[in-house]
């Protein structure tokens, strides 16, 4: 508009200097605006917990299995599931379904690993059979040691 | 000495504009007309929520050693804490419900159109944070369906392009639900939430008293003319609606005390899912569409291309006053009713399946 001195086609001299104090305003309340966004982001992500680099653990006995049973152990921070075929095997896995992070069960009906929040099915290897769920269960190796079934990491 | 009161406020506010305006304030009479009560129905179960929720504050402790065990205890040893409790968790699911009714019948007069494009998309929004209100607070008493719910409904977020990961984290407070997550969604449950729903609500309720009420085509003599009656706001519009408000008052009591919330068993993190397993009804639809969909489709998750599809459908109706353009020319283009009565059917069958045959 005529007559008014803003940074577009006003007077010919004050453009320059209008324009500069507005690109140091404007970019310092950006910057300001910005290191506060940035502070704020990071605190919301709180910080790593660090893994207890859990090895091994005792899933349990194993006169207390039973054949075609399973049962959840907890393994570090997260649940494992421990199952024990027809044939007497011993099988474990993450007990986190693949799909949406609900925690698996074993079906002794089925005689496969179920996940009860989206109908998510599982063979006796981890397998993906039926359902949603994209991936296999993450595998944990199993060794029987004397009286008690020792679940660790898969190397 | 009221008069003289009065005279003091309004020197000072200027209020008698206001009044006046309210006084002249005229609803629109037609056979559609039924619909318009439910945008305040819906609001008089918000305010409720805000009451109870108040109440419970007094009493509830949002840690995971404490959270399940507080609600134990407003429900079974505060006096009438249970009718809080109760009453909190009723009228949140008819406020969804009735917010769902008030959009759909909104969508179906296409009172969207212009000049109305904004009432329309703070009212999605509003009803968007509403479903989160019901996420959160589900998580808060701490039991094993809410704990199972908040898994999956955290992990779909992780699922979202670009963003996912970060607002994974950072709704559950870490790499799992734990009762950091619970610590959160209260913050999010008590502050966040209604600092931003109020004052969108007051932003909505204001558009709509700028823009007056809308009336839909037939009564604008498109198609069908149908006489230009009115009715004055205040008092006859409302004490209709609060004969209504009454009567929700009623039921919702009524459910409160004959069909207590259940608080269910606490959350055991190394617990298998339970069988039956569902979130809150009006997440239904989402979850048990997630089973029908196998875990890789055209090379993609299966997950991800159900959640596309959801943000597709909610995308949709926040942006159909600019999709349904035929509607600002009184024109009511098939296409739009029968996407609204295709959604309509969707959801309905979605949660009916979810409760009779969930597998």
């Amino acid at each position: 508009m005529e007559g008014r001195p803003t940074g577009g086609t006003g007077a010919r001299s004050a453009p320059g200097r209008r324009g500069f104090i507005e690109l140091i305003l404007g970019g310092g309340l950006l910057t300001l605006l910005g290191s506060m966004l940035y502070s704020v982001v990071r605190y919301v992500i709180p910080p790593k917990v660090a893994d207890a680099g859990l090895a091994s653990v005792v899933a349990g006995k194993v006169k207390d299995f039973a054949l075609n049973s399973g049962k959840i152990f907890r393994f570090g921070n997260r649940p494992g599931i421990l199952v024990r075929t027809q044939g007497g095997e011993f099988r474990a896995f993450s007990a986190i379904c693949t799909h949406l992070n609900c925690t698996v069960q074993y079906r002794s009906d089925l005689e496969h690993i179920w996940c009860a929040c989206h109908n998510g099915h599982f063979d006796l290897v981890g397998k993906n059979i039926a359902g949603p769920p994209p991936r296999p269960l993450d595998p944990l190796e199993v060794v029987v040691r004397g009286e008690d079934v020792v679940v660790s990491k898969k190397a | 000495m009221w008069r003289a009161l009065f005279d003091w406020v309004d020197s000072r506010l200027q209020i008698a504009p206001v009044l006046a305006f309210l006084r002249h304030k005229q609803v629109p009479v037609h056979r559609h007309f039924y619909w318009y009560y439910l945008g305040g129905i819906t609001l008089f179960l918000f305010a409720i929520q805000v009451a109870t929720g108040i109440l419970l504050l007094l009493y509830y402790k949002p840690t995971a050693e404490a959270a399940f065990e507080s609600v134990q205890y407003i429900i079974t040893k505060v006096p009438f804490g249970w009718l809080v409790r109760s009453t909190h968790s009723w009228a949140a699911n008819l406020m969804i419900f009735t917010a769902f009714l008030h959009l759909f019948s909104v969508f179906f007069l296409k009172s969207y159109r212009p000049p109305r494009e904004m009432t329309w998309m703070s009212g999605m929004v509003l009803l968007f944070l509403a479903m989160g209100f019901g996420f959160s607070g589900y998580l808060l008493p701490w039991n094993e369906l809410a704990f199972f719910a908040t898994k999956v409904g955290t992990d779909i977020t992780g699922a979202v392009p670009l963003v996912g990961g970060f607002m994974k984290t950072f709704l559950r407070g870490g790499e799992d639900v734990t009762g950091t997550t619970l610590t959160r969604f209260f913050g999010i449950h008590v502050a966040v939430l209604p600092m931003i729903f109020t004052s969108l609500l007051v932003a909505h309720l204001l558009m709509v008293q700028r823009q007056g009420m809308s009336t839909p085509f037939t009564s604008e003599g498109h198609t069908v003319p149908t006489p230009s009656r009115e009715m004055p706001f205040f008092p006859n519009f409302f004490l209709r609606e609060a004969v209504l408000w009454l009567g929700t008052l009623a039921l919702l009591l009524y459910l409160s005390i004959f069909l207590p919330w259940e608080l269910g068993v606490k959350v055991d993190p190394f617990a298998s899912a339970p069988a039956g397993i569902r979130p809150e009804w009006f997440f239904t639809f989402m979850s048990q569409s997630l089973k029908y969909i196998p875990g890789t489709v055209l090379g993609m998750d299966g997950e991800v291309l159900g959640i596309l599809g959801f943000g597709a459908g909610g995308a949709f109706l926040l942006l159909v006053p600019f999709l349904d353009w035929w509607a600002g020319k009184g024109r009511r283009h098939p296409f739009f009713t029968w996407a609204g009565i295709g959604i309509i059917a969707f959801m309905l069958t979605m949660i009916t399946l979810a409760y009779v045959k969930p597998y």
